[in-house]
């Protein structure tokens, strides 16, 4: 089974938590991101998301292995779709079983501020006057040295 | 030879997402220098690299084979 996955279909979010049930497990929390149309004010159309696929799995993999390594008993699974998605659709599923609920929430929150430090995904919004790539979204983080530093990866 | 890759806004600057180059020998932040006056390319102070899928730092030097690849800030989620 594939727990990190990048999906050019819409995902089935069903699936995504059945690959976390666990006996040992007291609590399922999923996250699901979709797509808003205001942001600031400003309208959405549509957006596109694209990976660098092979490094955005390995990178979700890693998220994974943070996840089990600080929660014992966790299990985590999370897709990502790829391609255009138009409003309300869904651009990411996360799963995570935990023995207690505490520890379910808190480890679903950590993967996806996790996905939005590392992972290489990047969407292009379309409004109705221009379409632009976003960054971080306030373009307020650079790397001098090139890649993410301690403090990016560990926080 | 070496596979560079460009991915949202920096591949709409070089105009192809894969270019296929010599890199063996330089750093990274000497092919990134040599790539952004060619190509223009904008806001490469945040844009962090990798090297065969793996983040790398400015100063690890590029092997033959090794695929590059150029990550502006991701905005995944």
């Amino acid at each position: 089974m594939k727990f990190y996955e990048i999906s050019k279909e819409p995902i089935n979010i069903q699936a995504v938590i059945d690959k976390v049930v666990q006996r040992e497990a007291g609590a399922i929390t999923t996250f699901i991101g979709t797509v808003r149309e205001l942001t600031y004010g400003k309208k959405t159309l549509f957006l596109i998301y694209e990976a660098y696929e092979a490094m955005a799995v390995k990178k979700l993999e890693q998220i994974g292995r943070e996840i089990e390594e600080r929660w014992a008993g966790s299990k985590a699974a999370i897709t990502h779709r790829v391609g255009r998605l138009d409003i309300t659709d869904i651009a990411v599923v996360i799963a995570v079983s935990t023995p207690h609920r505490a520890d379910s929430y808190e480890a679903n929150r950590y993967a996806i501020e996790r996905i939005k430090e590392i992972v290489p995904i990047w969407k292009k919004e379309h409004w109705e006057d221009g379409e632009e790539w976003v960054g971080n979204q306030l373009e307020t983080k650079a790397y001098p040295s090139g890649k993410p530093e301690e403090g990016d990866l560990n926080e | 030879m070496n596979k560079v890759l460009f991915f949202a806004h920096l591949r709409d600057a070089v105009g192809e997402e894969v270019l296929r180059l010599d890199a063996s020998g330089k750093t990274v932040a000497e092919l990134k220098a040599e790539l952004t006056s060619k190509y223009k390319l904008p806001r490469m102070d945040t844009v962090m690299t990798a090297i065969n899928e793996e983040f790398a730092s400015n100063d690890e030097v590029i092997q033959d084979g090794d695929e590059i690849a150029f990550i502006p800030p991701v905005s995944g989620g």
